[in-house]
């Protein structure tokens, strides 16, 4: 135990000049938002595992309308195809915002996030008419599993989508406050990540819920 | 003898993330030609289903169903790769482990979901296969 200890100590001591500076120095450089980002990639991989279990749920359940209406019923196929190419033009958008941060324009920056902020506000807007349309006409969570698992669904997802916009006034607030120093690149680039993760959940969502419940 | 290996051991493994990270560090954040070849890409494999199911262009529910599951899939692909920059070099190759192992926990979680509740209904709910 001792002469193990005392071993680790000389080599430690011994290698110190050489071995350490040569490890740290060339990690140092990469580390600090290298992890950061694989980080939050671990934590959109969680979100991912969140998102599979509400799909099983609804591929289990979406079926059971409990004599209830039927997603032929409900789905108002042109009103989600507007509600998909709003996300899909916020992930462009988001796209060149951080195509400017890279390049230092600041105010165009801070432009294309607004319009990416105004896309995603109608994309929940659009979501929120459509719930409110459905509920009206008394398609409510309680009324049979299928919509239950529907609401949890596509409610999760705007719930995502909402506290990305959240994110992304603060972080054009920070923006404005500091500008494009290393942290607000950081912290764009990881609400980045997480914007076009929700775009992603979001083809899930059309084609399995909306576009294959039209076709049973 | 144990300690000595096992102090050997972090060196090589740091090591061999590092090298990756370097070459992954200037093309991560995406070019605007990358971005509208995505754009483009997701634009037509997001109106091509839609317009399978809108217009019932094939005249098969469950031919149309397997078609656009498959242009989900590739329309996924081309937002890992031109909006999430998804490559085997990033981080050393840890985002794209951790991005296998989340999509094999997905795949057992859906298949088993629905293979078990399937198995589940016909077994235990005659009923409900007669409604069918």
């Amino acid at each position: 135990m001792a002469s193990h200890s005392s071993t680790a100590m000389n080599l430690s001591t011994g290698a110190e000049p050489v071995d350490p500076t040569a490890f740290y120095d060339a990690t140092g450089e990469h580390h600090p938002e290298g992890s950061t980002m694989l980080g939050f990639w671990l934590y959109l991989m969680s979100d991912c595992l969140i998102f599979a279990a509400l799909f099983a749920t609804y591929a289990v359940v979406g079926r059971n309308y409990a004599a209830g209406p039927s997603p032929k019923d409900l789905f108002d196929l042109p009103l989600v195809a507007l509600n998909t190419s709003m996300l899909l033009f916020s992930s462009i958008t988001y796209g060149f915002a951080m195509l400017e941060m890279e390049r230092g324009y600041l105010a165009r920056c801070q432009l294309w996030l607004a319009v990416t902020g105004l896309f995603g506000i109608a994309f929940v807007g659009l979501e929120l008419y459509e719930f409110h349309h459905l509920i009206h006409e008394g398609a409510t969570p309680q009324r049979s599993a299928f919509l239950s698992a529907f609401f949890t669904l596509v409610g999760t997802h705007g719930l995502h989508v909402s506290l990305g916009i959240v994110w992304l006034v603060i972080l054009m607030v920070q923006v404005h406050r500091r500008g494009l120093v290393a942290e607000n690149k950081r912290r764009l680039l990881c609400l980045s990540m997480f914007w076009h993760f929700l775009d992603v959940v979001w083809i899930g969502v059309f084609t399995f819920v909306y576009l294959m419940g039209v076709l049973q | 003898m144990s300690a000595a290996s096992n102090a050997r051991q972090p060196h090589g493994h740091g090591a061999h993330p590092h090298d990756a990270a370097h070459g992954d560090h200037g093309g991560s954040h995406g070019s605007f030609k990358g971005y509208m070849t995505g754009f483009v890409l997701s634009v037509i494999l997001t109106a091509i289903p839609f317009i399978l199911v809108m217009g019932d262009v094939l005249g098969n529910d469950r031919l149309t169903g397997l078609v656009i599951m498959g242009f989900a899939v590739v329309q996924i692909v081309v937002h890992m790769i031109y909006f999430l920059h998804m490559n085997t070099k990033s981080e050393g190759g840890w985002t794209i482990l951790a991005l296998i192992f989340t999509l094999t926990l997905v795949i057992i979680t859906l298949t088993g979901s629905l293979w078990v509740m399937y198995h589940l209904n016909t077994n235990m709910m005659p009923m409900h296969m007669n409604m069918r």
